[in-house]
């Protein structure tokens, strides 16, 4: 999915000289060959992702199109006043990059776990928050993320669908792509987890059981249609993030379908349940420790049917 | 107008205004009257009827808690109406405690937050490098703000980038919030400091039009090394009952203590 978000942001780059990229001292062996290819759009601003953010900011209110990153939740949380105060507020066009989203970094420990960046990067007004499930969606989306008003956040994550987007489909920020068709239940998935929702909606269908799958990478500006039909027309609603239930997904969708007075069947919030992981493991591995594979979704949706 | 009628007018209008929006801060304003008069009396290279002309100067005023100060110094050049200065921390205005962009020309950052300032500063003057362009960004920080890690960050940045462009005014009056600087986070050796953090530095009286002049306008001419002026400074300056007194970080000039205060300075 890296390499998916470094073709777009090479592509940018080639066609706008006014696309900057700014990294936290994070990319050793990724952005070599786009610092020497773009050596005017490329900066380390070192370990000082406050600086990088307030940097971005300025470069940004002189017309420059940029792109900070790191890894996890350094260019979120730690810099997170600066987002809200300098970018935010200033209307500039500056966009957060985490590579790492959820677990990705598993075995390294909690510092390395993003683990409520969507929660609380969708609550900061004048953000788009973006967390691609695939290739495809990633590459896309770091073209679209720019075009959007104000600041965006783009989460990469390690895991994804690998599913190939269909003839002619087009990616839409704030648009959900279904995945799968059913209507005995709805998976609602953002990021690369999403591929633990395919894998589970694929497995039911075996037994008859057919699940929709809708790939959320947009959580603001929330697609309120997709979801609300969902509601509407399936035995109910799965949240699937890999990300604190408390603000992220499961909020949005739950405000949506309160403020709708849509109420699904069945509501299943599938998330980190507000706690961090002290368990040492890769991705998957802390993914089944926490509740958030492939057999708990099957489980859940099963226990409800 | 003379630089000197202007700091007076700064200062008499920050004491107005932080009377009538009984708000604070009155003391850091009157800090950096002069340093204020002498930039928009003087130095920046800002037009007030072309606010977004791509080769004005650029100035950010990290300490957003003296706003008066900066709103003062734009009205009397003309961004805006001096009348609108009495709508200071009124409900509805936009004129706000700290320092805001929103609606009011002629200010590049709001501010508020210590510690912000420095960074886009920077990212502004590197970008002028990277686009070849002439003018300058100055950015006015407060003593205590260098508490903030955020801008050892940036001054680590500015040297690394050799962002000469960029000049750092530090209004030096050495009282923060509840006490001296001293016995609260003490700065010192403070010029020293910022030295071996790769800027040209250069000590001044911050109440010196002549001191203020010459260092913001000539030089130090040291290429390649963003410049910093540490501006020795009193904090309610201007004031005898206000100077070097940290009460009036918050306290708002009321009755007679607004009245003997507009006399002061009316009589300098």
């Amino acid at each position: 999915m890296r390499d998916a978000f470094l073709k777009g942001l090479t592509e940018l780059a080639e066609s706008d000289p006014s696309v900057v990229l700014i990294t936290a001292d994070l990319g050793f062996g990724v952005f070599e060959d786009f610092e020497r290819r773009f050596p005017k759009q490329y900066l380390n601003v070192g370990v000082a992702e406050q600086n990088m953010t307030g940097v971005a900011t300025g470069m940004a209110l002189e017309g420059r199109v940029v792109f900070t990153y790191s890894i996890g939740n350094f260019p979120t949380l730690r810099c997170l006043e600066q987002i809200r105060n300098d970018a935010c507020y200033h209307d500039v066009n500056v966009n957060v990059v985490a590579c790492g989203g959820g677990f990705s970094y598993g075995a390294l420990g909690m510092s390395h776990h993003a683990t409520e960046d969507l929660s609380i990067m969708r609550s900061l007004p004048n953000v788009t928050v973006v967390a691609p499930s695939d290739s495809w969606e990633m590459y896309n989306a770091t073209k679209a993320i720019t075009l959007q008003r104000g600041v965006g956040y783009l989460r990469i994550d390690k895991a994804e669908t690998g599913i190939l987007p269909q003839e002619n489909e087009k990616f839409t920020v704030g648009k959900a792509r279904l995945l799968r068709g059913g209507s005995d239940f709805t998976i609602v998935g953002v990021g690369g987890i999403v591929v633990e929702g395919i894998a589970a909606a694929d497995e039911l269908a075996k037994e008859g059981i057919n699940v929709r799958v809708i790939s959320m990478h947009t959580i603001k500006p929330l697609d309120k249609k997709m979801i609300l039909s969902a509601a509407r027309e399936t035995g109910g609603v799965l949240s699937l993030e890999e990300n604190n239930v408390i603000g992220g997904l499961a909020g949005a969708i739950a405000e949506v379908c309160l403020e709708n007075g849509v109420q699904p069947k069945k509501f299943i919030p599938m998330g980190i349940q507000d706690t961090y992981s002290a368990i040492v493991g890769s991705q998957q591995f802390l993914r089944s420790q926490y509740g958030l594979n492939k057999e708990k979704i099957i489980q859940n949706i099963k226990a409800i049917l | 107008m003379a630089m000197k009628e202007l700091a007076k007018r700064i200062r008499l209008h920050a004491l107005r205004m932080t009377h009538l929006g009984k708000s604070s801060h009155i003391g850091s304003v009157l800090s950096i009257a002069d340093i204020l008069a002498v930039l928009y009396g003087k130095v920046l290279e800002v037009s007030p009827d072309e606010p977004r002309l791509p080769t004005r100067d650029r100035f950010i005023l990290s300490k957003g808690h003296s706003g008066a100060g900066v709103y003062a110094a734009l009205a009397e050049t003309g961004f805006f109406p001096v009348k609108d200065l009495d709508k200071h921390y009124q409900d509805g205005s936009q004129l706000s405690g700290h320092v805001s962009h929103k609606g009011i020309p002629g200010v590049e950052l709001s501010t508020g937050s210590l510690g912000h300032g420095l960074s886009v500063a920077a990212g502004m003057a590197l970008s002028a490098k990277l686009d070849e362009k002439n003018h300058k960004v100055y950015v006015l920080m407060s003593d205590g703000e260098w508490d903030e890690g955020s801008n050892w960050e940036a001054a680590l940045f500015a040297a690394q980038f050799k962002l000469d462009n960029l000049v750092v005014i530090i209004d030096y009056n050495k009282l923060q919030s509840i006490k001296s600087i001293e016995n609260t986070i003490g700065l010192e050796p403070f010029a020293l400091k910022l030295k071996s953090f790769g800027a040209d530095v250069m000590e001044i009286d911050g109440h010196s039009h002549q001191d203020l002049e010459d260092a913001l306008l000539k030089g130090p001419v040291n290429n390649n090394k963003p410049i910093c002026i540490i501006a020795h400074t009193t904090k309610g300056k201007g004031v005898s009952f206000m100077e070097n007194n940290v009460l009036w970080h918050y306290r708002s000039p009321q009755g007679e203590e607004y009245k003997n205060a507009v006399k002061e300075i009316e009589n300098q």
